[in-house]
């Protein structure tokens, strides 16, 4: 049995590896792929913080990407068309330049996170499950009701945003970006994990009124968890509209949410790299077997099936043993 | 604005609602009585309509249909109780909503493969077509005034067989205390089976209805399987009033909306915004009013205090 610390080393060596290489021998489409994978990655992370440990289980996190995505799509077309996104009670333009972009989107994940997280923690278990997918679900009725930016069918945006000193629009030179964010959110994680914030988080979702005795606002607790895991949540958004130039609705459907459970539970549920190892996993999965059929997801739902009720612990459970933090 | 045209929404809002409940009902008795939190719900829906559609396409009968959702619901419902869930009502919500995310990712994509991605279409028995001149000089659907009446009548034998008979009396036994009842010589399993098929049983039936007012396709199941979360959120989980009141609740505040914020826009907006900013957000208004809900009655409206 590898240690977890091995198996976190071999993903984020193999994560960086294929894509370098596949740059190398002239194959752009799985560079995007691992692009793919390694945003997906981030934004499970991001779920990570709520759900793994703060044991909250959002069935609603679509909401938050699909946001980011959004700031990104509609910063973009107003650079495009140099129409004023808010003329009163200060001017505000679009923008392409990525770290504005960035800004926006964790801003805009973060603070939907906080309006919906303190509505939604006033409850727990099922109401919270729920009331989270009700939210998000309200936010892609109004995307796709909403004509002004695309509505049903989307806002594209046709060439990537800028980032100084880079070429964005090369494969690789976006993989770095993207893998860059992903290693300084794993980072972000491992320390509030350990952090007194972590611990107290950690301890709460154990059990909430013990921790509510020695002193801790255990509501408070969750709702800041909640919102940094918005914002990260948002920041993947941005990348992934990047990524795709195209900000879809698809991304605020409770089909994204639901995934993204499934990416955090597929790999270890509060592990450090369970997000990373589920994202790997439903990459390769999609295309190995959709190259074989176009209902790949019948597959994906049985072996899901499967984890669920005989493999709990997820990926890094089973490869490396040992207990979640 | 014409009386009669509101009385029309009004119905509109009130079959919709009727609908919602057949789900929602379901949805609140395995919850109460199982403890399960089943997304897969929506996907029963979706097997009702599919049955419907294809058995009476085959046979020309709506009503051979509609029994065929019925049992072809209950008989899925069965099915995916005794294979899986059964094996989660100990687990926590977590494992649940995965399991039975699973769950619709194998309903959805069998039935794409069995059925093709191109919707069906169910109509309804000749009689029912066109339309009926209500007191008031109404004229409204025929079709759906008989939906209205259905969904009545399935409600009360529901309410009938909560409170008026054996099984309904172990239901709520198990409703409160499982142990107890199941230690009181009840066999558990089986009436956890039958709860399961009674619930899927009604979501196939509303399934039916649904699919012959629109049409019959791949992941119809979803949207109502949310709306009925909303519905519950109101309505206090486990609650089969609570669900009553929620599902009328938020059948009229989505069709009336729709109806009238575009209307009331269009009061001090030009035309084509008005009816773009206010269907946007109609779209939203069930939402706004589950948070409102939530922050006066965190339980929902007839739910236990702190649920």
């Amino acid at each position: 049995m590898l240690s977890e610390l091995r198996l976190n080393v071999a993903l984020a060596l193999a994560l960086a590896a294929v894509p370098i290489a596949a740059w190398l021998l002239g194959e752009p489409y799985i560079v995007t792929l691992a692009t793919r994978a390694t945003i997906l990655a981030l934004a499970a992370l991001g779920l990570n913080i709520a759900l793994g440990l703060g044991g909250l289980v959002s069935f609603g996190h679509a909401a938050y990407f699909g946001l980011g995505g959004y700031a990104a799509g509609i910063l973009a077309s107003h650079a495009m068309s140099g129409e004023l996104l808010l003329s009163w009670p200060i001017a505000i333009g679009g923008t392409n330049s990525m770290l504005a972009i960035w800004l926006a989107a964790f801003l805009a994940g973060g603070l939907a996170a906080l309006a919906i997280g303190a509505l939604s923690l006033r409850t727990t278990g099922v109401y919270f499950i729920m009331i989270t997918l009700a939210f998000a679900q309200m936010l892609y009725y109004f995307a796709i009701s909403w004509p002004a930016y695309g509505g049903e069918d989307g806002l594209p945006f046709y060439v990537r945003n800028h980032f100084p000193g880079l070429n964005t629009m090369d494969s690789i030179q976006f993989f770095a970006i993207a893998y860059m964010f992903l290693a300084a959110g794993l980072v972000v994680f491992r320390h509030t994990a350990a952090s007194p914030f972590g611990l107290a988080l950690r301890a709460s979702r154990q059990n909430p009124s013990r921790v509510e005795f020695v002193g801790v606002r255990v509501y408070r607790l969750r709702l800041a968890a909640f919102v940094l895991s918005g914002a990260v949540t948002g920041l993947a958004g941005a990348l992934y509209a990047d990524l795709n130039r195209f900000a879809s609705p698809q991304m605020l459907s409770w089909h994204t949410s639901g995934e993204f459970i499934v990416f955090v539970i597929l790999g270890g549920a509060g592990r450090l790299f369970g997000p990373v190892a589920g994202a790997i996993l439903f990459v390769l999965f999609e295309q190995l077997f959709g190259g074989f059929t176009e209902y790949w997801q019948l597959p994906l739902g049985l072996v899901l099936l499967c984890v669920v009720l005989y493999a709990r612990g997820g990926f890094i459970g089973i490869v490396a043993g040992g207990r979640s933090g | 604005m014409p009386g009669a045209l509101i009385a029309e929404q009004i119905l509109n809002g009130l079959q919709f609602g009727i609908m919602l409940y057949l789900m929602a009902a379901g949805l609140t008795l395995v919850f109460g009585v199982m403890g399960l939190i089943n997304l897969a719900h929506g996907s029963l829906f979706m097997v009702g309509a599919f049955a419907c559609a294809s058995v009476a396409s085959a046979t020309g009968s709506f009503w051979i249909g509609l029994a065929a959702s019925l049992a072809a619901a209950a008989a899925a419902g069965v099915l995916v109780e005794m294979l899986v869930l059964r094996r989660l009502y100990g687990r926590d919500h977590l494992d649940q909503v995965l399991a039975t995310f699973a769950l619709i990712l194998v309903f959805s994509e069998g039935t794409r493969w069995l059925f093709g991605s191109f919707p069906l279409y169910l109509s309804p028995p000749e009689f029912l077509n066109g339309t009926l001149l209500l007191p008031g000089g109404i004229e409204y659907s025929r079709f759906r005034l008989a939906i209205i009446a259905a969904g009545l009548v399935t409600a009360a034998g529901l309410f009938l067989l909560i409170h008026k008979t054996r099984l309904g009396v172990q239901i709520r036994a198990g409703e409160s205390d499982r142990e107890m009842i199941s230690a009181l010589g009840v066999d558990i399993g089986l009436l956890y089976t039958l709860v399961f098929a009674l619930g899927a049983g009604l979501a196939g039936l509303s399934g039916a209805f649904i699919g012959a007012l629109q049409s019959v396709q791949v992941g119809m199941g979803e949207p109502m399987l949310i709306l009925a979360f909303v519905v519950i959120v109101i309505g206090g989980i486990g609650s089969i009033t609570g669900a009553l009141v929620g599902s009328i609740l938020v059948g009229l505040a989505d069709t009336l909306g729709r109806f009238m914020l575009p209307i009331a826009f269009g009061a001090f907006m030009d035309p084509s915004s008005a009816t773009s900013v206010g269907s946007a957000l109609a779209s939203m208004l069930i939402y706004v009013l589950m948070a409102v809900i939530l922050v006066v009655r965190p339980g929902g409206l007839f739910g236990r205090a702190g649920a």
